[in-house]
């Protein structure tokens, strides 16, 4: 089981957290091409490694975070804000 | 001379009273602190079960939970449970325990049979031989082997009260195990001033120093000298690890506190700590001869405990098969009890057989044993040395094939394994910032060695928490010197040797598997279910490998070893249900007015997590529901509508941000104004509905329904907190603090009217559509002249807790009017009439073009779902859209899922009826679909097929909307 480090809450277990998905990229702009929006709804990397990915806390503060999480070891590099631009490790 | 197992001393049981218990239904005697496993030894007993596949007999093999023969069910007051190990089963007066996988008795067992037709009986058998025809498979060949397979039964009893629950524990460090190494970690690290949880699976803390009495005195002024931060739970095991610190702890009460906590049995323990230290000791291996599976073969260090612990000889002319100088504290101890023993040492030399000899041991090096004589219990042992072998006579056999590091618990967080070649076994390591492994768990033998490795570990959690240690630890008397073991797998002779004793997988099997290409080792575990039993192959998982490896061709350590699975240990469903049984099972959510609704006769529905009125009569039919119903439409009537979601979203970009996450505009509603409106996921499909109200120019509400609202907070958070982070607006959920009623009819206006005061109700001042903030019933709250009946029709919204007055104004007020409550099913009704969908319709499939609402979507500006949804395959107007059903013929009902076909290509569905309901307003029944191209089908009749009625009804194909589509009584 995660814990997640909440930068507002402190250690938190991740059953209080609701997975929101790939973090990695942003919604494309309204002038997009539906072509855009698709690869943005659908298609995901599915790394072997670190990936930026949303935890909502839902069952605590109710802020997004964004998680560097290992997908392999589920290390937890870096916990931010949905703006920050978190360092993924190597 | 007298022959099989018997008490000879009271070992470390201090009470001598004899204590009662039943084994199939014969009574026996042990004393106080007994497993049913010595208790039974200790009365001549070697038979206790039989095995899984060819119902061999079988007896015990160890002294501990990785027991892979000796299991039992167990009657107690929860009823009839399968599988509990004897080997950790405390007797108590009145324990009542059943052999089982044995029929019609456990002596004489007739499914045996399968033991001759073992060569037929290989691994794959049921995949090979069951394959056709398909058919039989379900109707004959299933059942029969489920009959025949399986080891023993559940039978549930007295489920009134839980037996077990969940607990939580935090610890800076997570000890497991309290053997010398594991005692010393936790007396360092308690030293420390670190809070220290320390888990042992015995009834009592000192792992391996229980059985050596030079050794007493030291661990007792360990277990003296634990700081009290160091908190000890016996009888507790580890059985899962989930990273991140996390880990399950499955306890067993004792007798007496189980009697004083009414019954409570079993506590899982979710512990989260910051370090491990595992010092869970090693497991002594088996060794693969033929009938390795035979009553009275046991593991060395079993018949040590047995001895030692309980005072019970596991034979008096024991036979040891051992490869290791660790093993021969078993020979000393038996040796020291005055029973005479043959040691069999496939080493030609070593220390420790030398000290045998000397004690007047009979050791025959360069031996091995290869083969077992009796059937339900040994009668002799096969040795063979140089070449030739013979019989000698022996009642038991005590074997030790060596030692492997129990890290399970480690291997199954996912640490690689590294072979190491002097101990022949894997041993691990945790990865950086988990903890260490200590002791002979990390292949350290010997007690005094175990002791100083239990104190580097603790020293280096020590530095990495940033601790101060305390005084150095306590100095031990060095281990005696010992010889390498050898090698000891597979002794190569023909006939039946097991490598898991539960499964009943030989070594045969393995070597099939091998030749039918299952050359990996997670492989041959699938195809020959080796170590796939509860022991998880504890004793005999690397055997398997071994034996693998040499029909390979190949090393051990190039094979490796079976990834263990939680749990660690079988543990009882309930133990993992806790508390969480029943009533309990889920959390309930009840409404403001749940009183009320009680006292009034309601039937309840759960909705999700709420419990809602669906009629206010306690007689199943529909009588009740169209009699509410009728009477909100000819009159008055008020329903509870708390449930829908309430989002109170503020700030001076509320409107943008409804914008963005609304397919429809909100920045132009005017204040005092509600709107109905649709919210689409990214992918362009329909998520959700409701009515949005400006309360100001910056303050809106925001409706859900009630089955999304917690799903739509957090979908509005998530583009709040992403797309729309730069907005000024923030999101509270106020579902709970606010009761909403409905009041619906064409009467509703004058009940209203008595409620609320400061509020012109004329339909020119206060508009269909129309919201307010107005003093209800006495309180502050909030008018919406919204409506899902229909009708004309009020909500009204007070404070939760001013529910109870409000709404019996409201009933006081409707007196007159004849008003009355309604339901759920009543509204249901209602609404189906009108045309409005609710999740029926709203499934997740459907696009805003399915439902009619294409023109809500806004050409200006950028929206959720807005992209996708025009793709091709969401607006072709062959997808399911919303029509009406009606049945031809008026006495005919409709059915939730019938399928509509047309008559000529009656196989082919066409769509499919999302909700009906009898009319009070129409003739008959009535009812809404989505139907492929639904929309030009209107006048067109079709079939509602419901094959599993036998029902094929005609139905015309209408307007969703079965009354009032110019919404006349709506803006009355």
């Amino acid at each position: 089981m995660l814990r997640i480090h909440c930068p507002w809450c402190g250690p938190r277990d991740e059953s209080e957290f609701r997975y929101r998905g790939d973090a990695s990229s942003e919604r494309p702009g309204p002038g997009a091409s539906p072509e855009e929006f698709a690869r943005f709804t659908y298609e995901r990397a599915n790394p072997l490694g670190w990936h930026l990915e949303w935890w909502l806390h839902v069952g605590g503060c109710r802020q997004l975070l964004k998680v560097c999480r290992h997908t392999l070891t589920h290390e937890i590099a870096a916990v931010g804000r949905p703006g920050d631009a978190l360092k993924v490790p190597g | 001379m007298s022959d099989g197992p018997v008490r000879v001393g009271p070992g470390l049981l201090t009470r001598t009273t004899p204590l009662r218990f039943r084994f199939d239904g014969r009574e026996y005697q042990g004393l106080a602190g007994d497993t049913l496993a010595s208790a039974l030894l200790s009365s001549g007993v070697r038979l206790i079960g039989r095995s899984f596949k060819y119902h061999r007999p079988r007896g015990l093999v160890t002294a501990g939970p990785e027991e892979p023969c000796a299991l039992v069910e167990l009657l107690g007051p929860c009823g009839l449970e399968p599988n509990r190990p004897a080997t950790t089963l405390e007797i108590h007066d009145g324990l009542q325990a059943l052999s089982q996988n044995r029929w019609p008795s456990l002596a004489v067992d007739l499914r045996a049979i399968n033991g001759l037709l073992a060569p037929f009986l290989v691994a794959g058998f049921y995949y090979k031989t069951f394959m056709w025809p398909r058919s039989a498979w379900e109707r004959l060949y299933e059942p029969a082997i489920r009959r025949a397979a399986g080891l023993g039964r559940l039978v549930p009893k007295d489920l009134s009260h839980a037996p077990a629950e969940t607990v939580h524990a935090h610890a800076d460090v997570l000890v497991v195990g309290s053997g010398a190494a594991g005692l010393v970690a936790a007396r360092r690290l308690g030293d420390a001033g670190l809070r220290v949880l320390l888990l042992e699976q015995d009834v009592t803390s000192g792992g391996g120093t229980l059985l050596d009495p030079a050794w007493s005195t030291w661990r007792e002024s360990q277990q003296r000298g634990l700081s009290p931060s160091v908190k000890v739970l016996t009888r507790t095991a580890a059985v899962g690890a989930y990273g991140h610190g996390v880990y399950a702890a499955f306890e067993t009460l004792g007798i007496e506190e189980s009697a004083a906590l009414g019954g409570l049995r079993e506590r899982l323990h979710v512990i989260r700590a910051r370090r491990l230290v595992l010092a869970s000791g090693a497991l002594e291996r088996h060794v693969a001869f033929p009938d390795n599976d035979r009553p009275g073969v046991m593991l060395a260090g079993a018949a040590l405990a047995y001895l030692r612990r309980y005072g019970v000889a596991a034979g008096r002319r024991p036979v040891f098969f051992v490869n290791s100088d660790l093993a021969y504290e078993a020979v000393d101890a038996y040796l020291a009890a005055n029973i005479r023993c043959l040691v069999v040492d496939p080493r030609r030399e070593s220390l420790a057989a030398d000290r045998a000899r000397e004690r007047g041991a009979e050791v025959r090096a360069g031996s091995l044993v290869t083969g077992v004589a009796g059937t339900r219990a040994v009668r002799g042992v096969r040795v063979e040395s140089g070449g030739r072998g013979h019989w000698v006579g022996a009642d038991a056999l005590f074997v030790s094939g060596g030692y492997s590091p129990a890290i399970a618990l480690a291997s199954e967080a996912g640490t690689s394994l590294r072979w190491q070649e002097d101990i022949c076994a894997f041993i691990a390591e945790l990865e950086p910032g988990t903890g260490r492994i200590a002791g002979a768990a990390r292949g350290l033998f010997g007690m005094a060695a175990a002791a100083e490795d239990g104190a580097r570990a603790a020293d280096a959690v020590i530095a990495e928490l940033g601790a101060v240690p305390g005084a150095p630890p306590d100095s031990v008397q060095p281990d005696i010197e010992r010889s390498p073991l050898t090698p000891l797998w597979d002794v190569g002779q023909p006939g039946k040797a097991f490598v898991d004793l539960q499964n009943d997988v030989t070594t045969e099997d393995v070597r099939l598997s091998a030749r039918e290409g299952f050359e990996h080792v997670e492989h041959m575990k699938r195809y020959t279910t080796h170590t796939m039993a509860t022991d998880q192959g504890r004793i005999g998982g690397l055997l398997g490998t071994a034996v693998l490896a040499a029909a390979r061709g190949v090393a051990v350590a190039q094979v490796g070893q079976v990834r263990p699975r939680p749990y660690l240990q079988s543990i009882p469903f309930a133990a993992l249900a806790g508390a969480e049984v029943g009533e309990h099972f889920k959390p309930k959510r009840r409404l403001p007015l749940n009183d009320w609704h009680e006292a009034a006769g309601a039937t309840f529905v759960a909705t999700g997590l709420w419990l809602r009125p669906l009629v206010y009569s306690r007689e199943a039919g529909w009588g009740a529901v169209l009699a509410e119903a009728r009477a909100v439409r000819s009159t008055v009537g008020v329903t509870d509508v708390s449930t829908l979601g309430k989002i109170d979203v503020q700030g001076k970009d509320a409107a943008r941000f409804l914008d963005l996450v609304y397919a429809n505009r909100f920045d132009n509603l005017p204040v005092g104004r509600a709107r109905y409106g649709i919210m689409l996921r990214e992918d362009g499909m329909l998520f959700d509905d409701g009515t949005t109200s400006r309360l100001g120019p910056a303050h809106y509400l925001v409706t859900t329904t009630t089955a999304n609202s917690s799903a739509v907070l957090e979908h509005l958070e998530f583009q709040r907190q992403t797309v729309a982070r730069e907005l000024d607006v923030l999101l509270t959920d106020v579902t709970d603090e606010w009761a909403q009623f409905a009041v619906a009819g064409p009467r509703a206006r004058e009940v209203v009217a008595a409620v609320v005061e400061e509020l012109p109700l004329a339909a020119t001042e206060f508009p269909f559509m129309a919201a307010a903030e107005a003093v209800v019933a006495g309180t502050r709250g909030r008018v919406f002249r919204i409506s899902f009946s229909g009708e004309l029709a009020y909500e009204l919204a007070v404070p939760a807790r001013e529910a109870e007055r409000a709404f019996t104004a409201i009933l006081e007020a409707g007196k007159a009017h004849g008003i009355v409550p309604y339901g759920l099913d009543a509204l249901n009704t209602l609404r189906i009439e009108k045309g409005h969908i609710t999740g029926a319709e709203l499934n997740g499939n459907t696009s805003a073009d399915d439902l009619g609402f294409a023109r809500m979507l806004k050409r200006e500006g950028d929206f959720i779902g807005k992209h996708l949804a025009g793709r091709p395959g969401l607006v072709s107007p062959e997808r399911l859209q919303l029509v009406g059903v009606r049945p031809l013929d008026r006495r005919l009902r409709l059915r939730n899922g019938a399928q509509l076909v047309a008559p000529a290509a009656p196989a082919k569905s066409l769509g499919y009826i999302t909700s009906s309901t009898p009319s009070v307003e129409l003739e008959g029944w009535v009812g809404l679909a989505l139907l492929s191209a639904g929309r030009a089908r209107k006048g067109e009749t079709l079939l509602a097929a419901s094959p599993i009625h036998g029902e094929e009804t005609a139905v015309e194909i209408t307007s969703p909307h079965h009354l009032d589509p110019e919404n006349l009584r709506v803006r009355a």
